[in-house]
């Protein structure tokens, strides 16, 4: 294998770049696709795009011997050579499976295999001052505010996943809500891949200007084949802004998922977050979150693994100023020989007094070859702070199938019962019906139903 | 009712009761007293169908089938109860969903349809209020952040709606205050009928101030050592149980 490291090239100069010092052939196929990616006549866009190749080039996909990559192996992608499309052109989206995915009561942006669609989506009535569109089309008509926040919340020196998206990234969606909004219906960001062997590379802004009160939906879905999505998602929530994003990841059993959000609170913001991680073979999540003075974020996931898939979570929140709060719940369910990964790191500047932080990470296996790593992580530099964490890995409690069959449940049934309630503490937490319902389903239909009866939930 | 003959388990090898005999007819309130460690809610767990225990040697006929022989679901549906010592939290599952699905099962063993959805609403609020808990506790998960006292008055709740033949009330009284106590204590008199017997596990003499048993065993070192009536618990509350525990050593 060739390992010799690229020195990043002058900004703009994409063409001094030599394919052949690349350790990943994706950066090899760079230059057949670079013409036919967005934002050409920006230097500052191409710069960064340089940049973020040349990192990626030196380093290919990230490797287990990187410490926040340690349990997770997406060798698979680079064996692969999945292919971008770079345009809609002869893209057939079969309307009755894309329905299906569609929420009702919610303004819908649909991506499909990594390029807006504006025909398939639903914005009527969405309120004229809200900013919602491509990422192209972003780039056309808006470059400068898109110069102002691309790359500033997620810093792509952080790992070559978030650089090769910076340099491949072929669409996005740019939602922008001015200040004092309330939307009262979400906005649903959802993302579709037809193709095999396809790649879905995009990258979201959503802007929530001050006091704004806004709810999104990422849905990540696709047609069942391999195929990779590698998205990023940049999040700024203003001062005293509410923002909620619910991520329901889908993807097909074959598919290889990356997807990064990364938020940036202001002063006495908001965020929420549920991240529901369902799909995939391999599947890796990063939630990253920056608190501003007195800001609040809340950090939900599910993650249920069958059969083989591999499903990696990982969360970092930055206490970066005082009186922040933060509280991180994720539960894992794991069968068969799936394996999920948790690394939660929190991290509190010197400057962060009085930060009250809790994290928690929950998972239950239920076969002998399931497998889940955890690893929670404190790094505290501010010396008058409250923080705590716990970690649970284990089968499930006997005293309490027991206690269930003294009340005339048969042992399958209480174990089922059991599992199911231990997934839908999360799913409980949903407060749009329509997504709530099809949350549910797809927890109902990764486990055991037989005795959970519906109607009674 | 229930007819338990020279009755020997085993836990890790190690014999816990020692050759238990006991009859209980229908409408009879049992109490089982005795000292920590005397096998008391060894007993009650093996009665209900626990893991962990070893039958070595008797047996146990209930309305003349073979107990032992039975899954613990299949003893609660056809009638026996156990009041758990330490009711278990079962965050996830509302009270009301596994009432309902108790219920049901029940009904399914015994070859009748569901519950009326309406019907079974207005039995359990009848009976939340018999036990005078708040509505809410219906909709909140199984045992989830209850108190002491909440936890046992859900228990007789649950034997309200269910209405078993045989109730074996593993120390009920333990960690409640009297207020709690009275409460408990009339639900279960309540329950009485000549039809349903009651096992009541308790190593202390105050529960039974509230609800008079018919017979009182005393049960030291894996057997009943003495036999009496409701007069015999008195006694123990006068003299303690080291008395009856010489005697059986």
């Amino acid at each position: 294998m060739n390992t010799a490291i690229a020195t990043a090239p002058a900004p703009g100069s994409l063409a001094a770049y030599t394919p052949s010092m690349a350790i990943s052939r994706y950066a090899a196929e760079y230059q057949t696709i670079a013409p036919a990616l967005p934002g050409q006549n920006l230097p500052w866009l191409q710069a960064l795009r340089a940049t973020a190749l040349a990192q990626f080039s030196a380093q290919g996909f990230p490797s287990p011997r990187e410490e926040e990559w340690r349990y997770t192996n997406v060798s698979g992608i680079e064996k692969k050579l999945f292919a971008p499309s770079l345009d809609l052109t002869g893209t057939d989206v079969d309307a009755e499976w894309l329905k299906s995915y569609k929420l009702e009561d919610a303004w819908v942006l649909v991506l499909v295999n990594g390029h807006f669609s504006a025909e398939l989506s639903v914005l009527d009535g969405l309120p004229e001052a809200v900013t919602v569109m491509g990422m192209a089309d972003a780039l056309a008509k808006q470059p400068g505010t898109v110069e102002k926040y691309l790359g500033t919340a997620a810093d792509q020196s952080e790992h070559s996943f978030i650089a090769f998206n910076t340099a491949w990234f072929t669409d996005g969606l740019f939602v922008h809500v001015p200040a004092k909004l309330v939307l009262d219906k979400p906005i649903q960001l959802l993302h579709i891949v037809t193709g095999s062997e396809a790649m879905a590379t995009t990258r979201n802004i959503i802007i929530a200007d001050d006091l704004v009160e806004v709810k999104l939906i990422e849905t990540y879905v696709g047609k069942d084949s391999a195929y990779l999505t590698a998205a990023v998602t940049e999040v700024f929530v203003g001062l005293n802004a509410d923002v909620t994003l619910y991520k329901l990841q889908s993807e097909s059993e074959k598919a290889y998922h990356f997807g990064g959000s990364y938020i940036k609170q202001a002063r006495d913001a908001r965020f929420t977050h549920h991240n529901f991680a369902f799909g995939g073979l391999l599947a890796r999540s990063d939630i990253h979150v920056d608190l501003d003075h007195a800001s609040e974020c809340e950090l939900n996931g599910l993650y249920l693994g069958v059969k083989r898939q591999h499903i990696d979570n990982h969360t970092r929140i930055n206490h970066l100023k005082p009186y922040a709060v933060s509280r991180e719940l994720y539960k894992g369910v794991l069968d068969d020989r799936a394996r999920g990964v948790f690394q939660g790191r929190v991290i509190v500047a010197e400057d962060a007094q009085k930060t009250d932080s809790q994290m928690n990470n929950r998972n239950l296996l239920l076969s002998d070859d399931a497998e889940a790593d955890t690893k929670p992580q404190l790094e505290i530099y501010a010396d008058d702070v409250k923080c705590a964490h716990g970690v649970t890995v284990g089968q499930l409690d006997e005293k309490s199938i027991f206690y269930l069959q003294s009340r005339c449940v048969d042992e399958e049934t209480a174990r089922n019962m059991l599992t199911f309630a231990f997934a839908n503490e999360m799913v409980d937490k949903i407060k749009i019906k329509g997504l709530h319902d099809r949350v549910l389903e797809q927890v109902l239909a990764r486990f055991p139903q037989e005795g959970v009866n519906k109607e009674w939930l | 009712m229930l007819s338990i003959k020279n009755l020997t388990v085993n836990v890790n090898d190690k014999q816990i009761l020692k050759g238990i005999n006991l009859e209980i007819k229908p409408g009879e309130i049992h109490a089982i007293m005795g000292p920590n460690g005397s096998g008391k809610s060894t007993l009650s767990h093996v009665l209900s169908g626990k893991g962990g225990y070893t039958v070595t040697g008797g047996s146990v006929t209930y309305q003349g089938k073979d107990l032992l022989e039975m899954a613990p679901e299949i003893r609660a549906r056809e009638g026996v109860f156990l009041a758990f010592q330490y009711p278990v939290e079962i965050p996830g599952v509302s009270n009301i969903y596994l009432l309902k699905a108790a219920l049901n099962s029940i009904r399914k063993h015994h070859g009748q349809s569901e519950v009326d959805a309406m019907d079974f609403l207005t039995l359990v609020k009848e009976k939340v209020r018999l036990l005078e808990m708040d509505e809410k506790f219906l909709y909140r998960a199984v045992n989830e952040g209850f108190s002491g006292g909440e936890k046992k008055r859900n228990e007789i709740l649950q034997m309200a709606i269910l209405e078993p033949r045989l109730c074996i009330m593993d120390e009920t009284d333990s960690g409640l205050d009297i207020d709690a106590l009275k409460i408990v204590s009339e639900g279960v008199n309540s329950l009485r009928s000549p039809e349903r017997s009651f096992v009541m596990v308790t190593h202390y003499q105050r529960l039974l101030d509230y609800i008079k048993p018919d017979f009182v065993h005393v049960l030291a070192h894996g057997q009943i050592v003495k036999s009496g009536g409701a007069e015999l618990a008195l006694e123990l509350e006068d003299k303690g149980y080291s008395w009856l525990e010489e005697a059986a050593a």
